[in-house]
């Protein structure tokens, strides 16, 4: 049988390992989707309640009284505040829930570490992929929402359907990164809500990017030019990977048409970047994992 | 390092960080640019021990001394901080039973995600789910959400997925306490079955008679040290004489005492082999236990007395010097009276003494000292199988002539 050195740097995955962990992550995210809505009055219900409450509200406020103006879809013809809403909604509730809830997987399994040894990532990729389970179920939804409203949103669903996998690695470079952090410092979920509502405000979830661009322009014309340069608000502003997945999704799904080349390859680049991080952060903190829980 | 060894463990050193205040977070890392202070505590040093395939392997050690630690690193739980530890097979640690489990799953769903943490595939979860739960004793209540099991139900479950995980190597730790009588039984039973299928299991156990039994090769640990390797008897015997509490040798806190006081037992001593007061001998060993006394004015015929009692309560021995029709014509000052016994036949346990003092009529006690002095018999020799009391006995076949001759007389009388 394999020779398992157990050394102070981390040990390598050895192939028997890792056939075991595509077991494993299976079972761990059905523990998890079974566990989230079990004994609830409306079971998987519940998963499309929060985003209907949250899409009331925000259309009540930013749709009805702002008055925010959204583009139509073109080619699809939709013409629906609500239906562009969700269409950022729902991918970034599923950041902030996959981000969140796997920033907790490692203290909220803390007895599990102390007592068993598995590749610890598992954990945080099993929950993850749980929200990915939500995620899909909300996206069905507004899908058949969209078809009634006249898009023709079926042949696109397999582009976001790869949107999907890319936000899901961002999502999980992050959570990797986070849960360990949560391990050494309880109160990074505390920082991770302020940082959260922030993040939030500065994606073009609940207003057009166009109102961005406006704001830049107004901002040149009032003459704020900080050392004698044109302000780059629009630039700075695009460097949030969320704007761009945003920007794919309602392409995707609200539009009817391909995402801009741009935000595909930034989107793709920040997944790539944020999984291999997340990972490398995780590898280099988890050997201590089962004695700081 | 030869190729059937199932564990080396090979100076292997792991230090936990013990924070003087244990201040999580975030905030106040910002505020003291960087981390809370600690201090660095050596849970297990320069370990080194090989274990062979097949065999069962105790640890043994006081509390604190880093046996769940080495087990933890030898099961990947924790990681050491220098060394190396190497392990062929299959591993399955029995830590702590069932922390696997979800609350709101049932019973079944558990079985399936603990087993698969474990590491058996669906298909091998699916052919051993039958035999997992007739193991636990469970097949009623299989369907029930976990949180409505009784704790040693819980502990049965996780125990029977453990051991179904059919490991090459066992690492068990304090769990063979855990469950009813029933239960108990079966887990030897299942150990017993895991020997004699060549499996290695390395277990830590307080239980000194189960490692001196069950055990092929104990380790002692000290202070996170490895003190002494070897065979069992040596080494358990070794351990439990040094973990001896040193008890007071003479005693004056006697649990009760009474008396007019003419004459007081100012010391009660146990002397051992070595000619020095102890509290701690062997089965057989000489000893000799002494009154020292203080007569504060002439007393005629004084009569001295010994009683034994078990940690129990037990009544085991009594002797005073009127039986032994050795009564001094009189005392006064200070001295002392040896009760000399040429080999303590008592088997392995604490006991306490009472000592006493009286008239000759033995109506009028002078000191009365109820439970002066506690002390520990070891295993020595003879050593039998349990007890109170070693008496020498010798096993042997019954001389056949004896039983020639009956049979012969039988046959004449009858003829
Ligand atoms: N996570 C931890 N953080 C800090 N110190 C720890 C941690 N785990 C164990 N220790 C310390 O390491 C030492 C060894 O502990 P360990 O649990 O290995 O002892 P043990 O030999 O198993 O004792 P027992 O017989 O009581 O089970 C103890 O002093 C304990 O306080
Ligand atoms: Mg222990």
């Amino acid at each position: 049988m394999s020779q398992l050195p157990a050394t102070a740097d981390a040990p390598r995955r050895t192939a028997s390992e890792l056939r075991g962990f595509r077991e494993l992550l299976v079972n761990l995210t059905l523990r998890e989707v079974r566990g989230k809505y079990k004994r609830t009055v409306l079971g998987q219900g519940w998963s499309l309640l929060n985003p209907v409450a949250a899409m009331l509200i925000f259309t009540a406020v930013f749709g009805l009284l702002l008055r925010i103006k959204v583009p139509a879809g073109s080619p699809s013809g939709v013409d629906i505040f609500a239906l562009w809403l969700v269409c950022g909604l729902l991918p970034w509730n599923f950041l902030t829930s996959a981000m969140t809830g796997g920033m907790g997987a490692l203290v909220g399994n803390a007895n599990l570490i102390k007592k068993v040894y598995f590749p610890r990532e598992v954990l945080v990729a099993a929950t993850v992929l749980s929200w990915d389970v939500s995620f899909a179920f909300e996206l069905g939804v507004l899908a058949a929402a969209l078809m009634i409203f006249g898009a023709f949103v079926l042949p696109w669903l397999p582009v976001a359907a790869v949107f999907v996998v890319l936000l899901t690695a961002f999502a999980l470079g992050l959570g990797l990164a986070l849960s360990v952090a949560n391990v050494y410092f309880r109160d990074t979920t505390h920082f991770m809500n302020i940082l959260l509502q922030i993040w939030f405000y500065a994606t073009p979830v609940v207003y057009p990017m166009s109102y961005v661009t406006e704001a830049a322009r107004k901002l040149d014309q009032k003459g704020f030019r900080p050392f004698g340069h044109h302000f780059p608000l629009e630039f700075i502003y695009r460097l949030n990977p969320m704007e761009r997945f945003v920007n794919c999704f309602r392409a995707t799904l609200y539009d009817n048409r391909w995402p801009a080349l741009a935000d595909s390859l930034y989107a793709a680049a920040a997944a790539a970047a944020s999984l291999l991080i997340g990972y490398a952060v995780f590898r280099r903190y988890e050997g201590r994992l089962a004695e700081e829980l | 390092m030869s190729s059937e060894s199932a564990v080396v463990v090979d100076d292997v050193s792991k230090r936990f960080r013990l924070y003087s205040e244990r201040n999580q977070s975030l905030k106040a890392a910002l505020m003291r640019h960087g981390r809370a202070r600690y201090e660095e505590f050596w849970a297990v040093r320069e370990v080194s021990l090989e274990i062979k395939q097949g065999a069962t392997y105790g640890l043994v050690g006081e509390n604190g001394s880093g046996k769940s630690t080495l087990l933890k690193c030898i099961a990947k739980i924790l990681r050491p901080d220098r060394g190396t530890i190497r392990t062929t097979g299959k591993l399955a640690a029995l830590l702590e039973l069932g922390s696997g489990f979800h609350p709101e799953l049932s019973g079944r769903e558990n079985v399936f995600l603990n087993g698969s943490i474990l590491g058996l595939s669906k298909r091998e979860l699916t052919s051993r789910f039958d035999e997992i739960v007739g193991f636990a004793g469970l097949e009623q209540f299989i369907d029930q959400p976990v949180k409505n099991y009784s704790s040693g139900m819980y502990v049965r479950l996780g125990f029977s997925v453990a051991i179904n995980v059919d490991p090459d190597v066992l690492l068990v730790d304090e769990v063979l306490a855990v469950g009813d009588a029933v239960f108990q039984r079966r887990c030897q039973e299942k150990f017993s079955e895991f020997r004699r299928a060549g499996k290695t299991v390395v277990v830590v156990s307080h239980a000194m008679e189960t490692v001196r039994t069950m055990c092929d090769e104990v380790a002692w640990l000290e202070h996170g040290r490895l003190l002494r390797t070897g065979r069992p008897d040596e080494v358990v015997d070794a351990y439990v004489d040094e973990g001896r509490e040193d008890r007071e040798v003479s005693s004056e806190q006697a649990e009760s005492r009474w008396g007019s006081g003419e004459v007081r037992l100012s010391a009660v001593q146990l002397i051992g082999p070595a000619g020095q007061p102890t509290t701690h001998v062997r089965t057989g060993d000489p000893v000799t236990i002494r009154l020292h006394y203080l007569a504060r004015k002439r007393i005629a015929q004084p009569v001295f007395g010994l009683a034994m009692e078990s940690l129990e309560g037990v009544y085991v021995w009594a002797h005073n010097t009127r039986d032994a029709q050795w009564v001094p014509d009189a005392i006064e000052g200070t001295g002392s009276v040896d009760l000399t016994i040429d080999r303590l036949m008592l088997q392995p346990g604490t006991f306490d003494l009472t000592a006493s003092v009286v008239t000759y009529d033995t109506t009028h006690a002078y000191d009365f000292l109820r439970r002066c002095l506690r002390f520990d018999v070891d295993h020595g020799t003879p050593r039998e199988s349990g007890g109170l009391v070693a008496l020498g006995g010798r096993w042997g076949f019954s001389p056949p002539t004896v039983l020639v001759v009956a049979a012969t007389e039988t046959t004449d009388g009858t003829s």
